[in-house]
Formats: C-alpha cells, sequence, structure tokens
C-alpha cells in the first residue's frame, strides 16, 4: 500500500518541538561569531524631503562601529538611468519586477522619503541595546511634503510622489467602459468594494545576517527562495553569482512577503562588505508592521448583470489598486484579479481592467492568494447582490451560473484555461455538511422573534490559479549514497509546509527508501544554486513533481546498474518498494539493497539532478459555508461555524493539507472581520503595533469543518494542484456574505471589510433609521 | 523594543521602597507586576533613570476578610484575585473582572495595586472598585492615609497618590445585594475594553467612557427612583466623554454604554434572584474583543508637521502609536 | 548588575545591564534560543516561559526581577530524552507549521493545564488568548491542548 495519501506526522517537528528551529536570529555559528547588530533609522513621516542627516551625536555613542547613509553607499553602481522604455512591472513570464526608471526605489532613503518606516539610515553597534539607543540619536531633517493617503487621493494627480514620473500611476490596463453588455440585462448591480490593506504578519519578521570572508558575502536570510535572494543581491551589489552564498535557515512563516530579499535586507548585505563586519539585523514587530510589504489594497467597482431568472449575463471590475510608496509589483497582483474576475461562473460578457497607484503608505506586495482572493471577494459579493436584487436565494444563484463539470478544460473569457473542477458538487457537498436547510430555518425563526443575535448564513464558491509560474518549474536532486540513505537537494523553501516529510513521503514511495533514511535540504545556494522557492502554492505540483522525476531518474539508473550487477535484463530486474530491495523477478536470493547498488557506481552514488516544468497552471477550487451570529445591539460579530470544500486534487498527506486549510481559514477571516492596515490624514500608520493592529486570535475562532473532495488534474504525473492559499481565497467572502445576509432583513445589502463591530453597527444603526423613515 | 537605562533596585520592604522613592523623587518609579510599566518603558513613552522592583514585599499580597470589607494587598496578582475562593463567596464581580484582564501570562504577573495606580481608564479592575466604592490605602514619608476611590481618580494615568507614595491595601466593602455583571465589549481576546460596564448594589461604573473610570450616576439615580433596567441605562452616557480613535467613534462608544448597562442591570438583577453566588458565565458567548488605542496617549504632542522638523531623540521610532494620539490634544 | 537564575534546573550567574529583558537572557546569556520574539507589545505570547512554575511573557519581565526564580522553556520540558505530554500531542496533532510561535504555546498550554487540567475546548481558546500563530489557525493547537490533556489527567 502505498504512503501517499496517508497520514503521516511530521518528520520536522520533534527538532523544532524540543531544541527549537533555528532562524536567522537564532544562528549561533562561528560566521557570525562576534557579529554587530544593524539597527535601522526609519523616516517617522510620511512624505518628506530629506535636507540633512546628522550622525555625530550617535557616533560617539559607547559600542558604536558606523552610522550609515546614501552617502556611504559610493561603491555601488547606481541603477541604470531611466531609457523611456518604462516598463509595465508584470514582468511577464517570469513574475513580478520593479519598474526603476522614474519610480526606482533607493536602499537607503536618497532625498525624499515617501513612506513611514522608510529606512533613512544604520548603525552599526556590538551590541543589539546600544543598537536602539544610538539610532535615537541619528538626527534627520525632514522637509515635510503634503501626504498622499489612499488610492482616491493619489489617482486625483493633485501631489505626485515621482514628479519626474509626471503620474501617480505607473501601471494600469483600463477597463471597458462598454454598457452595452449590461444593457440587455433585467437587472444590474452596481457597488463599490473595499478589499482593505492587510499586514502578512508573519510571526518572525525580517531577519538578515551577513559576513564576508575571502571575498565571498555569505547571506543569511528569512526569505521563500534563495536563489531569488542571490540574483537580486548581485544586481543591487554588481556581484557575480559565485561571490554570493545564500543560506535560508528555518523561516518564520512568509506568506508571500518573504518572496526574495527586500531592501532592508540588501542594506545589512551592503553595510557587511561596506565595514568589513559580520552583521546581524532583526527587526521588532513595530517595523515589520510598517515595513514590510502588505496585501491587498483594492477599491473595487463592480457591475453585475442578468436575467430575473438568476442567469448573469455580465460582469464589469474596475480596480483602483493602491501599491503604496514604490511600484514593486507594478500591474502583476491587479493582473491576476482581472485574469480570476468571473471565478467560477460562466458570464457570457466580462470586463476587467485596473489603475494602479502609489501612495505614502508601506510597499504592496504579494499576500497569501496575491491578487485572486480579491477576484473572488469581489465575484462573490456581486453574486450574493445580485441573489438579493432578484430575490433569489444566493446558492441556487450559483448553481445557475456555474461553468458545468463537463465542460472542462475551460477557457474563460478573461483568458485562463480552467484545467479540472466541478463546482456544483463542492457546493452540494458543502451545503448538505452545513445543515443548510435546518440553518436558513433557524434563521428564519430567529427572524421572526426578534431576536438579538441574528444568524447570518454565508456562501463562496471559488476558483483560483496557481503555480502560475508553472514555465519556471521547480528542481531537485536526489542522491542515493552508499549507505542506502537518500538526500533530496529541494529548489522549494518550505516555511512550514513539511515539504521535507512530504519529499520523503515520495521518495520512500517511489524507491522504497523508508522516510527515516531520506534526508530533504533546501534554501543554501552552495548546495542547490537552481531553484524557484515557495509561493503562489507550486511546490507540490512542481517541486514535488521534480522529486518525484528524479526519483523516477534515479530508479532507472539503479535499475541499469542492479542490472549489470545481477546480469540480468533490464527488463527482468524489479524494485520492492516495500523491501526497497532490487532483485531479479521471481528470484529473491539476487537481491541488492540500494547502498549496494550506489556502492557499485563510480561515483559511489546513484545522482538524479533534474527541473520539472509545467506547460499550465492548475485550478483548485471550493466552497465555503460560513455561519456568523450578528448582535443588533452592539454589531459584535461571532463566527459560529465554518465549513470548506478546498478541492486541490489527490491529496499526499491529510495532515498537511488539513493544516494550510485551517491557516488559510484563519486569514481569510482575519480580512473579513478584523484586520485592517489604517492611516490617519496624514500618512501615519495608525495600526503599527500588535496591540493596534487585530491580528486574529483563537478565541475569535472556531473549530473547522473540512471536507475531502480530490478532482485530479492531468498537468502533471501526480495529479494534484496548490493548496496552500485556497483556503484563504475562500474563507473571506463566504464570511463577508454572511455578515451582510445576517442582516438582509434590515434591508442591508453590503458592509465592508473588516465586519467590525462599529462598521456593522453603523449599517445597522443607518438602516433602522431608514426604516423609521 | 528595548528600554533606554536605567537603575534597577530591589526593595526588601515597604519602609525600604518609601526610602528609596524619597532618594531618587521624580527620576524613580514603583514596579510591580510590570506589565503596565515596562511596555511603556520598552516604546520609549516612559524613561525612568531608577526603577524600585516591589516584588519582593510578600506581606503586600493578600486576601483578608476583615468582616465589612475584604482587604487585599496591593501587590497581589490578578491570577490570585482570580482564583480566590473568597472573593468568588464574597465580590464575584471582583474576582470575574481579574479573569478578564489581559490574558493567562499577563495575570500572571499583573497586580491590583498596580492597574489602579495606573489609571488607565480603559483598564478592567479601576471602573470595577470605583463600582465597589472602594477605600485605597496608600503609605508615605506622613504615614498612612485612606483615599475613597470615587476622590482618586483624576484624569488620564493621574491620580491623587503622591509620587513619594506607595499604594499597599485596596479595602472593598462587602456588597449588599448578590446581584452582580461585568459587561466587557472588546473584539478579542487579549484586548482592552471598546467599553465596560461594572454593576452591584445600584451602582455602575464605566470602563473606557473618559479620561477616567467613571460612575454612572445619571443611570443610578433614575435607578434609585424606581426606573426600570432600560430606563436606567438610557441615560448610560450621561457626564461621560468617550474618545474617538480606531476602534469606536464617541457615539458608538455612548451607543455601547447605553447597551452594556442595560445588560449589565438586567443580569445582575437576575444574579440577585437567583442568588448565584459565584462566577456565572457571561449571558453571551465570548465576544470579540477590542482595544482602543492605547500608547498614543502617553505622548503630550500632536502629529501635524510644520515647516522644517528635526527628528531625533526617539521620534524616528515609534511613528504611528505618535498620531494615534486623538487624545493628545484633549 | 549580577544575576542569578535558575533556568531548566540549571544555575546560571551573569553580569547583565540592569534593563535586560529576561527573554534576551534566555536567548543571549544562557544560549536557549528556543524561545522567540514575535512582537514588542506584550500582545504575541511567542516569548512566553514558564517562571516558578506559571506561564510569563518573558519579553516583559526583566532579567533582574526573575534573578532567584526557576525558568523553565520548552528546551527543558523534555525529560530523560522523552517528549513531554504537550510536546508529544503537538506532534501527533500536527500543532505547529513553521515553529516560530510554539514554544511560546507550549509552554503556555503547560502552565493552562497545571491549572486547569481538564478544559473544554472554549476554556482552551480563551486561555490561549495571549498567543498569536499566524500558521495553524489555532485549530490543532486547540487538539493538541485537549489531546494533552486527556493524557496527563
Amino acid at each position: 500500500m502505498s504512503i501517499l495519501g496517508t497520514r503521516v506526522i511530521r518528520t520536522e517537528d520533534p527538532r523544532l518541538l524540543t531544541a527549537g528551529a533555528v532562524y536567522v536570529d537564532d544562528l549561533r555559528i562561528p560566521e557570525l561569531s562576534g557579529a554587530a547588530r544593524v539597527t535601522f533609522v526609519r523616516s517617522p513621516i510620511a512624505h518628506a524631503r530629506i535636507t540633512g542627516i546628522d550622525t555625530t551625536q550617535a557616533s560617539r555613542e559607547p559600542g558604536v562601529i558606523a552610522v550609515l547613509t546614501v552617502a556611504d553607499m559610493d561603491d555601488l553602481v547606481p541603477p541604470p538611468p531611466d531609457d523611456g522604455s518604462g516598463g509595465e512591472g508584470d514582468g511577464g513570464e517570469g513574475g513580478p519586477v520593479p519598474i526603476g526608471g522614474a519610480w526606482a526605489e533607493p536602499l537607503l532613503a536618497a532625498d525624499t522619503v515617501r513612506y513611514v518606516g522608510e529606512p533613512v539610515a544604520v548603525v552599526i553597534t556590538d551590541g543589539r541595546y546600544q543598537g536602539e539607543d544610538a539610532a535615537d540619536l541619528v538626527s534627520v531633517d525632514y522637509d515635510p511634503l503634503p501626504a498622499v493617503v489612499g488610492p482616491a487621493a493619489a489617482a486625483s494627480g493633485e501631489v505626485l510622489l515621482f514628479p519626474a514620473a509626471g503620474t501617480n500611476v505607473p501601471a494600469a490596463n483600463e477597463v471597458s467602459t462598454d454598457d452595452t453588455p449590461f444593457s440587455g440585462c433585467d437587472v444590474v448591480v452596481e457597488q463599490d468594494i473595499v478589499n482593505q490593506r492587510v499586514a502578512c504578519m508573519p510571526m518572525e519578521g525580517r531577519a538578515t545576517a551577513a559576513a564576508v570572508a575571502g571575498g565571498r558575502l555569505t547571506v543569511w536570510h528569512s526569505s521563500q527562495n534563495a536563489q531569488l535572494c542571490r540574483l537580486i543581491l548581485c544586481g543591487a551589489l554588481s556581484m557575480a553569482p559565485d561571490q554570493i552564498r545564500v543560506v535560508v535557515p528555518d523561516v518564520g512563516g512568509g506568506f508571500g512577503a518573504k518572496v526574495g530579499i527586500d531592501r532592508d535586507a540588501i542594506i545589512v548585505a551592503w553595510a557587511a562588505r561596506k565595514t568589513g563586519r559580520a552583521l546581524r539585523w532583526a527587526e521588532t514587530r513595530s517595523e515589520n508592521l510598517v515595513g514590510m510589504t502588505q496585501g491587498r489594497a483594492q477599491l473595487q467597482h463592480v457591475k453585475i448583470g442578468g436575467s430575473r431568472d438568476g442567469r448573469i449575463q455580465a460582469y464589469r471590475i474596475d480596480i483602483l489598486q493602491d501599491t503604496g510608496a514604490y511600484p514593486r509589483v507594478g500591474g502583476f497582483l491587479p493582473g491576476l484579479t482581472c485574469l480570476m474576475a468571473p471565478g467560477v461562473y460562466d458570464i457570457p460578457e466580462v470586463q476587467a481592467g485596473f489603475r494602479v497607484v502609489v501612495t505614502n503608505a508601506t510597499p504592496i506586495h504579494a499576500y497569501r492568494g496575491a491578487g485572486r482572493p480579491e477576484a473572488a471577494a469581489a465575484i462573490e459579493r456581486a453574486v450574493d447582490l445580485f441573489a438579493a436584487e432578484i430575490g433569489m436565494d444566493p446558492a441556487e444563484v450559483r448553481r445557475r451560473n456555474f461553468i458545468p463539470a463537463g465542460k472542462f478544460p475551460f477557457q474563460t473569457k478573461t483568458g485562463a484555461l480552467y484545467d479540472s473542477g466541478d463546482y456544483e458538487a463542492a457546493l452540494d457537498k458543502v451545503l448538505a455538511a452545513a445543515g443548510y436547510a435546518e440553518l436558513r430555518a433557524e434563521q428564519q425563526r430567529r427572524r421572526a422573534r426578534g431576536d438579538v443575535r441574528q444568524l447570518g448564513i454565508g456562501l463562496s464558491t471559488y476558483v483560483e490559479i496557481t503555480a502560475a509560474d508553472g514555465g519556471a518549474g521547480e528542481t531537485a536532486k536526489i542522491e542515493v549514497a552508499d549507505d542506502g540513505t537518500a538526500t533530496v537537494y529541494t529548489g522549494s523553501s518550505a516555511h512550514g509546509q513539511g515539504h521535507h516529510t512530504a519529499w520523503a513521503m515520495l521518495v520512500q514511495d517511489e524507491l522504497g527508501i523508508p522516510m527515516d533514511q531520506v534526508t530533504v535540504l533546501h534554501g543554501d545556494t552552495d548546495l542547490i544554486p537552481v531553484g524557484v522557492g515557495t509561493y503562489a502554492s507550486r511546490s507540490l505540483q512542481l517541486g514535488g513533481s521534480a522529486v518525484h522525476k528524479a526519483a523516477v531518474e534515479v530508479k532507472d539508473e539503479a535499475r541499469r546498474q542492479a542490472a549489470a550487477m545481477l546480469e540480468a535484463a533490464e527488463a527482468d530486474v524489479v524494485l520492492d518498494t516495500v523491501t526497497g530491495l532490487w532483485q531479479v523477478r521471481g528470484d529473491p536470493d539476487t537481491s541488492l539493497s540500494w547502498g549496494q547498488v550506489a556502492g557499485h557506481t563510480s561515483g559511489g552514488s546513484l545522482i538524479a539532478d533534474v527541473r520539472f516544468t509545467a506547460d499550465l497552471p492548475t485550478f483548485p477550487f471550493g466552497a465555503h459555508v460560513s455561519v456568523v451570529e450578528v448582535d443588533i445591539e452592539t454589531g459584535q460579530v461571532t463566527l459560529l461555524r465554518h465549513v470548506t470544500v478546498d478541492d486541490a486534487g489527490p491529496v499526499l498527506n491529510p495532515i498537511l493539507a488539513e493544516g494550510q486549510r485551517h491557516g488559510g481559514i484563519a486569514q481569510g477571516a482575519a480580512q473579513a472581520l478584523l484586520e485592517e492596515v489604517l492611516y490617519d490624514a496624514d500618512g501615519n500608520p495608525l495600526t503599527s503595533t500588535l496591540a493596534d493592529y487585530a491580528a486574529i486570535s483563537a478565541t475569535e475562532l472556531p473549530s473547522f469543518e473540512l471536507l475531502v473532495s480530490e478532482t485530479p488534474t492531468t498537468v502533471n504525473p501526480l495529479g494534484v494542484k496548490g493548496i496552500g492559499e485556497a483556503g484563504t481565497i475562500g474563507a473571506t467572502p463566504a464570511i463577508q456574505n454572511a455578515v451582510t445576509d445576517a442582516l438582509a432583513h434590515l434591508g442591508i445589502r453590503h458592509i465592508d471589510m473588516p465586519a467590525t463591530p462599529q462598521r456593522v453597527w453603523t449599517a445597522i444603526n443607518a438602516a433602522q433609521k431608514a426604516g423609521k423613515q | 523594543m528595548i528600554p533606554s537605562s536605567f537603575t534597577y533596585k530591589r526593595a526588601g520592604s515597604a519602609e525600604e521602597a518609601l526610602d528609596l522613592i524619597a532618594e531618587h523623587g521624580e527620576d524613580a518609579k514603583f514596579l510591580a507586576g510590570g506589565h503596565s510599566l515596562l511596555p511603556l518603558m520598552k516604546l520609549r513613552l516612559a524613561a525612568p533613570e531608577v526603577i524600585i522592583d516591589l516584588s519582593g514585599l510578600a506581606d503586600l499580597s493578600y486576601i483578608a476578610d476583615q468582616g465589612s470589607h475584604v482587604a487585599i494587598g496591593a501587590l497581589t496578582r490578578h491570577h490570585d484575585v482570580e482564583h480566590s475562593e473568597l472573593l468568588g463567596r464574597q465580590l464575584p464581580l471582583l474576582a470575574h473582572a481579574a479573569s478578564r484582564v489581559g490574558d493567562p501570562q499577563i495575570r500572571h504577573r499583573g497586580t491590583i495595586g498596580g492597574s489602579v495606580a495606573h489609571a488607565d481608564p480603559a483598564s478592567d479592575l479601576p471602573a470595577v472598585l470605583l463600582a465597589l466604592d472602594a477605600i485605597l490605602v496608600a503609605r508615605g514619608p506622613g504615614g498612612e492615609r485612606e483615599i475613597e476611590i470615587g476622590d482618586f481618580f483624576q484624569g488620564l494615568f493621574e491620580t491623587t497618590l503622591e509620587p513619594d507614595e506607595l499604594l499597599t491595601e485596596i479595602r472593598v466593602p462587602k456588597p449588599a445585594s448578590a446581584g452582580w455583571s461585568f459587561q466587557k465589549f472588546a473584539q478579542r481576546g487579549l484586548d482592552w475594553a471598546i467599553v465596560g460596564c461594572a454593576a452591584q448594589d445600584g451602582k455602575v461604573a464605566l470602563v473606557n467612557m473618559g479620561g477616567t473610570p467613571l460612575r454612572a450616576t445619571a443611570v443610578e439615580s433614575a435607578l434609585a427612583g424606581g426606573a426600570s433596567p432600560a430606563e436606567a441605562a438610557a441615560h448610560a452616557a450621561a457626564g461621560t466623554s468617550a474618545a474617538d480613535d480606531i476602534r469606536a467613534t464617541r457615539a458608538y462608544r455612548e451607543h455601547l454604554a447605553r447597551v452594556l448597562v442595560a445588560r449589565a442591570l438586567t443580569e445582575a438583577n437576575s444574579r440577585s434572584l437567583s442568588r448565584t453566588p459565584r462566577h456565572a458565565t457571561p449571558t453571551h458567548p465570548p465576544p470579540l474583543f477590542m482595544i482602543a488605542a492605547r500608547f498614543g496617549w502617553y505622548l503630550p504632542v500632536s502629529g501635524h508637521h510644520h515647516g522644517v522638523r528635526r527628528c531625533g531623540a526617539g521620534r524616528g521610532r515609534r511613528w504611528g502609536t505618535m498620531e494615534a494620539c486623538g487624545y493628545a490634544a484633549r | 548588575m549580577k544575576v542569578d537564575l535558575t533556568v531548566n534546573g540549571k544555575d546560571i550567574t551573569a553580569d547583565v545591564e540592569d534593563r535586560m529583558l529576561l527573554v534576551h537572557f534566555l536567548r543571549d546569556v544562557a544560549n536557549l534560543t528556543a524561545t522567540n520574539i514575535g512582537c514588542d507589545t506584550t500582545s504575541c505570547g511567542a516569548c512566553t516561559v514558564l517562571l516558578d512554575g506559571e506561564s510569563v511573557k518573558s519579553c516583559t519581565v526583566l532579567a533582574a526581577q526573575a534573578s532567584g526564580h526557576d525558568i523553565t522553556t520548552v528546551e527543558g520540558l523534555a525529560s530523560h530524552g522523552e517528549m513531554h505530554p504537550v510536546q508529544r500531542a503537538f506532534h501527533a496533532e500536527h500543532g505547529l507549521q513553521c515553529g516560530f510561535c510554539t514554544p511560546g504555546m507550549v509552554m503556555a498550554i503547560v502552565s493552562l493545564l497545571k491549572e486547569n487540567p481538564h478544559p473544554t475546548e472554549e476554556e482552551v481558546r480563551t486561555g490561549l488568548e495571549g498567543n498569536l500563530c499566524r500558521c495553524t489557525g489555532y485549530h490543532n493547537i486547540v487538539r493538541a491542548a485537549l489531546a494533552a490533556a486527556e493524557v496527563t489527567s
């Protein structure tokens, strides 16, 4: 019986539970002994010219080795001037890249700061505590400029963040405003929707250490891909790849914000070369909540039209994407939102477009779902609005518009090719498990009684794109040694996902080498110079497929060797994956162990080194039912139940898949109910500590009810899609819809996220006043 | 993240603590559980030069039945107040409110005296003690004095405790009736109340409806005049000055006060009728708890920039918290 | 100043700054790096350890305050090479993903179960209100706590 699909507890855990993981700030290695500490001086102002920096007082403080500003960066080659070719920042096949040119983002701020938290100087001290003391004494003169707060203000163009660019819009793909598709509709509904800015907030913030030895720079960085870090460092520091080694130790969560290496960390690497000292840096949470990239931040205008029998004819989404102070990813995120705009529905006419604007706020980048949660939230809201307008049950409206199960692969109007799916089955399954009819009955009872605590039932049916960069693929090298153990060198980069367990399962399944004889390594460019990394829910389908491919190649090579050793034809040599022994078919006396076969090779080990690429992305899908209670008097929302189908194809290890779903649901719920990054009118952050930023905790969540659904894909040999972001994408709209549903009887059609008590009560209060008139 | 430098002194007795505070004056602060002071110091919103650790004063941690009242040592931890059998019987309002302070780790350190002396209007216990008409005992160079709690809270983080005085005991009169209620409205388990309400014996106090905990005197008068809970609760916002912050507007807070007072009075009545002496579970499921933007309160400057601004001395390190200071202008 | 702590049964004396936080003492002086720092407002609980057997947030305790007291970190939980029931339960129930919040979670649950050996799910969740996790959605952490309660009671 194959180990695949069984519940295997993680091989990573014993170490993490007893000695603890080793994150960057935990490293106690010879290369970093005596390392100095880096403390950043950051802008306290959202938008200003820097007219002077005085480091003299700080430099005299005890333990201060250096205080560095942009003036010290004379050893760096400046970025190429803007040659006018612009660049859309969508990076084409390779993914998002900064636009550069007039929009270029410096390392240490040069003459202008554009967000609170932007790095302005670094203080290098012997000790951590001295760093904070000295940083307080760096004196920076700021000449304030008007702050552009919020995307609407940016769109007006009154104040430009980048005067040389002449606009606040670095990227756009304008939506069609042709209303013809809507003209034939019985019913047309429009709505402004806020998909609010949220903080990624991994429990481990950003952390970097750097040391130069023998002319070679080693950088330890908390990242989702060491190889991309090295590529970025080469460009930023004008160094050749063989001069840089990047090591990613254990990572305390990433969620998209730790893809590659960002400017603060590059500054640390630069400073190590500049000072010749080994350096280490670990940001505080306050720095993290203003300095780490954030997510979502779209203003959406949706228009949905259809007939009274429930058929949707047309859908338009117009997105204003706040990208923060620097357009690091151009149109990449709203581009994905547009790609996935129609969701699971077969809508005849779809119009989707966006404008990206810069604002004096923390830069935006990928955050769990990266553009797709925004799409699902918009279409699911729109469908519910349409359902309310025509007075039809939202589940029924969905049924009447699903892409039918028989129509896959399905090409959407926005250019996505959905590989496989059965949306109606997912919805039916989740409604049955939730007890939908009884929930509606209970809702009616509470409404009839006029209960203070009303019940809301929210649905979402979603599809999302994973491994959108399948063409980049993933690497894997497997080496079986003459002691029979196997080492897997993976280009993937787990930061909690459990790849070491999963890849060992794949090896055991294919090669019969027991998991406890399998070591999985990742995240060191010396060991794995080529790799792509973990984001976009790509790792099982690409990284796992690569491991599988490498295992098959190792097996083929081993068969050749074993055949030679056994003096038999290759076709007669078989591997017993239960015992891990090679033998001539039907002749157990001929068995050879993996170690014996490996030892027989000229190199002493069996090696396969592969890259697996996929021609196409995959499209996991699902359906969520969320049950909330809303206290009509206070506006408080309690999440009572959350039931889900999240279908990403065959499940390699249910324990790992469930964990991803749980975590995803929690982050989705967090956006729907609690979390929001806020700025005041001057661009000052109001949620820069965990006391103010309402990160979701155990008391706001129930235990979740997960259902099993496995619809395979033909895109890769494992038949799998990505599960990492699915829970988030499905959860947010289901919960938002549930809150609105709870108050539908009061005439409330829409409440923006997060559904804080204040926001909910404001809607109830307005509805009750309107009701009285 | 790191406090600025200070000298740590550990007092072995109340007398020694008073000697130390007299010696160092304004440069020194007492440290009880540390979960009000140390967070401020870590954000460099407070920077005393001398810290006098009171944790050695074991004789100031006690809960004693003294007939007409219960005497609680100022250094009694929230955890001990929460789990006290005596308080569970005699003062369940106080025991229950203590169980809602922060989280379990915080309750293992924070003290009732520390909470009262810190005088954060968003804290739970000051309002509860105000509703219970507690008497505070302070010891100073001139000896001991009693302070009625109604006279104690002067303003945001301001009390009538002199800089050289040590709070030693809190005396809480035993209530006349068994009915009590504590309503804490917040968004998350670990948050401070957006608004809270404590009620017993026809007395009602409000959490986070002004610069100090407040007695809802208009509500109390209405009750004394025979009003029902709903009628009396309509007056809950009278005399309050609730803040506008990222969690709630003033108007919403006033609305919540009315709702919570009505619920508190109803629950207190039902407890009174059923004579339930011990902690009763709240009448609704654990609410989502919210937090007021707290740390921004401490800074005496507004967030507006005029002309060239020289930034140093810590300004660069605590961005938004400065600006959350809608209270700054108050 | 000189501080004298007993950490995981071992006496450690060191000369440290008066302002040194207990969490930094543990990580940088005692070299026990499993206890992590996740915030600067005493919110997240990643730094939770036991002080005289009770859970505290070590980022909000001075090493000086802890001098003369007993500290237990997650590294001190296992006994004779055997994981503590709470650690075993986390493993069995997939109660950790990236592992950063885990030491604090484990210590918080050890303390919680000591004070309340048979908690309900609601009591576990309320008991963990001071511990934030970003990866697991708390679902399996709660299961781990309840499973450990079954074993230890």
